[in-house]
């Protein structure tokens, strides 16, 4: 089998406070091939966000530490890199989009200023040609005018031509990872259509992987070939996107499939939907054995003595329960 | 849409056809100011000839994407914002002629939760006095421990425990917050809950049980509700009938499922569609708009819709649609659909 693009083993990110170690990410392995998009799922505090930020380390340290682990980038380990080797490493080679694009966006700096910044790392070109370039990536990023529009400022775009300039500046060096944190989180329904599609097209165009962080399935299910879920720090299932629908094993995840209310089946008869009991584990001081064991409708006395192991159920299919 | 308001006195016999509320050609336009002499340089039109009925009981849903004037709507019908004009019929009264204490004593029929769970709480109050606050404003309780022990019933029902009362909001997570907001709103027994984005800012799971909750408490108590959200699933799953709001205006008005079915306006075709669905074996046709929504300061003449419509003719730029009934009772504003 070809070496994963990236491949991430028993990463532990703890993070140090006055209340005593937070175990963010406790354990998590996750790989993915080139150019395929895999989802990251799961719900606050779970870990998804800490796991996408340790791969380009850009957690502060302290509070932050890496307690354990590898972050294989083409079967380099990441973790023992300087700041200086990183830099080579961020923007060219994995690029990050995040939540609200209006913090990741300098207010003061035009954004092709910005853009053009990112160009110019990886090519020498006078600022006339990284401009030119800044406003050739607005148009591959379908926002009108762009020769105009590069000289403009962040808060003069609205959210979702936002994040098409976060989307523009991340691919300017043609990444080979694209790591998409909740890019659509914050945006309505149709622009989030808008911005999903570009995704696609971005990534058909430049072939690269992404790795789309989310808690909405929806937006799992129609844009990715395979799905982990994590929960609580741990990664509890990992499946392609049709296993994972259709076959979902860990509680959890089937818990959380059926939690959401669907639109397309309003011809049947409402049903009520199924809640998981409970709230999320404290990760100061998390359970023994499996943290969704206290949720659980499943759960037995093996379940609290120690943390299952991740499993295969099926080709690729991976849980971790005992079940 | 059904009785012209005009025909309806005040104080006239309650009648089981008669909506619990009317709101009709509600407008709220906020002031721009700008200059040293602080002048009104511009409006935005956030609410802009809003129309609809309630029936007791029922589950009214109003969707629409940010600045479509959905959360506005909800606070011009408690009078939480002055409406710049229109009419709000609740119970056959007319609430905007209500004095100071007409308005407090109507608000114990019409209660509201909030989407932040985090903000709309004090800080410094223990859930106790929050919840109790209200029962004494409104002279519910003639004791301190008749207080306590409305509050522990109003607790439990809500799903949380009596020794709960002791703690202040910042030991809660944000589901038992919300359920903290749902207990405050109850605690005077209204009649009409004004939900606003109740679910938009918790986990899927825990949106679950807030959910289940409104449902359940819906069926104990006759609830109606008036339910503000962005999100067309929820929407669907808790309304009996749907209100679909673009820059101001309701554009669809349907029963839920039939609205899911046969959208008939091109906007709430266009929302429907591009709902992602939990499901990869689902491949459906997503109708895309281009462009973004326009700016509320200066709509779109005509029909607000019609710079981002896929079938708007030129026509559309300077008629405004009317809404009208296309069907019993769906109620669609398009020139060319329904």
């Amino acid at each position: 089998m070809a070496e994963p693009l990236l491949d991430i083993r028993g990463l532990k990110t703890w993070f140090k406070t006055d209340d005593g170690m937070v175990r963010a990410v406790d354990g998590v392995d996750l790989h993915i091939d080139r150019g395929e998009t895999l989802g990251v799922v799961g719900e606050s505090g779970c870990g998804k966000t800490v796991t996408a930020r340790s791969v380009l380390k850009l957690i502060d340290m302290p509070p932050g530490r890496f307690e354990a682990g590898q972050i294989l980038w083409q079967g380099r380990d990441l973790i023992p890199l300087s700041m200086d080797e990183m830099d080579k490493i961020r923007a060219k080679e994995i690029a990050i989009i995040f939540q609200e694009p209006m913090t990741s966006l300098n207010p003061v700096y035009t954004v092709g200023d910005q853009i053009a910044e990112v160009i110019a790392l990886h090519q020498k070109l006078s600022r006339k040609q990284a401009i030119a370039g800044a406003a050739e990536m607005l148009r591959l990023v379908d926002i009108p005018n762009p020769e105009r529009r590069v000289h403009d400022y962040p808060h003069q775009f609205s959210g979702g031509m936002r994040q098409r300039v976060m989307i523009a500046m991340a691919l300017s060096c043609q990444p080979k990872l694209l790591i998409a944190d909740e890019p659509t989180t914050a945006l309505d329904v149709t622009i989030q259509a808008q911005i999903l599609e570009l995704m696609q097209e971005m990534k058909e165009r430049f072939g690269m992987a992404i790795m789309l962080i989310t808690h909405a399935m929806g937006v799992v299910a129609e844009t990715c070939q395979r799905v982990t879920v994590m929960y609580a720090g741990n990664v509890v299932e990992e499946a392609s996107v049709e296993a994972l629908f259709g076959d979902p094993r860990h509680p959890y995840t089937q818990g959380l499939i059926r939690s959401i209310p669907r639109v397309d089946r309003s011809a049947e008869k409402k049903q009520r939907l199924e809640a998981i009991a409970g709230t999320v584990p404290n990760l100061l001081d998390p359970p023994l054995g499996c943290r969704f064991a206290a949720r659980c409708k499943f759960a037995m006395d093996v379940c609290t003595q120690g943390l299952p192991p991740l499993k295969e159920v099926g080709p690729g299919h991976y849980v971790r329960c005992v079940l | 849409m059904s009785a012209p308001v005009a025909s309806r006195a005040a104080g006239t016999a309650p009648d089981a056809a008669k909506p619990l509320l009317s709101v009709r050609d509600l407008r709220k336009h906020f002031a721009i100011r700008g200059g040293i002499l602080s002048r009104v340089v511009d409006k935005v039109h956030a609410v802009d000839g809003v129309s609809f009925d309630i029936k007791a009981g029922e589950t009214l849903g109003v969707v629409g994407e940010s600045g479509c004037g959905k959360s506005t709507t909800g606070r011009c019908i408690l009078r939480l914002i002055e409406p710049s004009s229109g009419e709000v019929w609740f119970q056959d009264a007319d609430v905007m002629k209500m004095d100071r204490n007409a308005l407090q004593a109507m608000r114990r029929d019409m209660q509201i939760i909030f989407q932040d769970p985090y903000a709309s709480l004090n800080p410094r109050l223990t859930i106790g006095a929050i919840i109790g606050e209200a029962l004494i404003i409104h002279k519910l309780v003639k004791s301190r421990q008749a207080m306590e022990d409305r509050v522990v019933q109003l607790l439990e029902t809500v799903g949380l425990r009596p020794d709960h009362m002791r703690r202040f909001p910042h030991e809660f997570s944000g589901g038992q917050r919300q359920r903290i907001g749902i207990a405050r709103a109850l605690a005077v027994e209204p009649k009409l809950l004004i939900c606003d984005e109740p679910v938009s800012a918790l986990d899927v799971s825990i949106q679950a049980q807030v959910i289940n909750l409104l449902e359940d408490l819906q069926e104990q108590f006759g609830l109606t509700y008036l339910f503000i959200a962005h999100d067309l699933s929820v929407v669907e799953h808790i309304s009996t009938r749907i209100a679909v709001m673009y820059l101001g205006r309701v554009v669809e008005i349907a029963p839920a499922a039939e609205l899911y079915d046969t959208p008939l306006h091109p906007y709430s075709e266009a929302l429907l569609s591009a709902v992602p669905i939990p499901d990869p074996t689902i491949k459906r046709k997503r109708i895309m708009l281009q462009g973004d929504v326009p700016n509320p300061i200066r709509p779109p003449s005509g029909c607000h819709f019609h710079t981002r419509c896929p079938i708007a003719k030129p026509d559309c730029a300077t008629r405004v649609p009317e809404l009208r009934e296309s069907k019993p009772g769906h109620w669609v504003s398009c020139h060319y659909r329904g």
